[in-house]
């Protein structure tokens, strides 16, 4: 367990690197915040940056090997969503992430994600190793 | 795997209007439909004035806009046009934070992207 904070509801899942099952958890975490009843600007930021966030974990992380799994953690309150998503690739430093914008990396999606999870939610953060990126939304915050 | 038409192909003139049927464009595989129907339409049936209508949308994940850019580098490479219209706001935010607001022709409504096209 990564997440040590008191929720009102805690999930742990691991996951094979597969991008479905990825949506799976995707849907599951936006249930949670509509039963809580979160706006639907903060579910779309959330569903946004889970999407970036699980689809950079299964690609650039574990680099779609199957073998490999990524580990999701979510607790929720009144307050606030938080996730945690594992992977078990080499990590990456923030500063080696090319730049979206350039022409070469246009089909690149990994550096615009990162942006948009910026945008998007309260806190976003990678560990030290960068395979650990946790992110938060707060109610009704923009 | 669902595969099917992803893109509802509609011709005004000689304009083709392509509008997204997905009401969230996410999922790898559908993305990679959406960019291969989507490049067709420049690659295979020759189009050159195209809108691309977005009525539909409510998510779009950055993989996508990846197709997109690559949409308008195909089109503008053959000589033609592409337009982007009826962003909901959610989403034209995604495009304004990647700059990409800038790079594609925007316009609100599929009748301003018909004006003067």
């Amino acid at each position: 367990m990564i997440l040590a904070e008191k929720f009102d509801e805690f999930f742990s899942e691991r996951i094979p690197s597969d991008t479905a099952r990825g949506q799976e958890i995707q849907e599951r975490i936006i249930a949670l915040m509509e039963k809580y009843e979160f706006s639907e600007r903060d579910v779309f930021s959330t569903r946004l940056a889970l999407e970036e966030g699980i689809i950079n974990a299964i690609k650039h992380g574990n680099r779609m090997d199957l073998d490999k799994t990524v580990l999701i953690e979510w607790g929720i309150t009144h307050e606030v969503v938080k996730v945690v998503i594992e992977d078990q690739g080499e990590g990456f430093r923030m500063e080696d992430v090319p730049d979206p914008t350039a022409d070469e990396n246009l089909e690149r999606p990994c550096g615009r994600g990162i942006m948009l999870m910026r945008a998007f939610m309260d806190v976003i953060e990678y560990n030290s190793k960068g395979n650990v990126l946790t992110i938060e939304k707060r109610r009704g915050s923009e | 795997m669902a595969t099917g038409r992803r893109i509802d192909v509609e011709e005004v003139g000689d304009v083709t209007i392509a509008t997204f049927v997905d009401r969230k464009i996410l999922d790898e595989n559908n993305i990679q439909q959406i960019g291969s129907q989507l490049f067709a339409l420049v690659e295979e049936d020759g189009r050159k004035r195209i809108i691309l209508d977005f009525s539909n949308v409510e998510y779009l994940s950055s993989a996508a806009l990846g197709k997109l850019i690559t949409m308008d580098k195909k089109v503008k490479g053959a000589g033609g046009k592409l337009r982007l219209c009826a962003i909901r706001p959610d989403i034209y935010e995604v495009f304004a934070i990647t700059k990409l607001n800038k790079l594609f022709d925007i316009k609100d409504t599929q009748e301003d992207a018909l004006q003067g096209f």
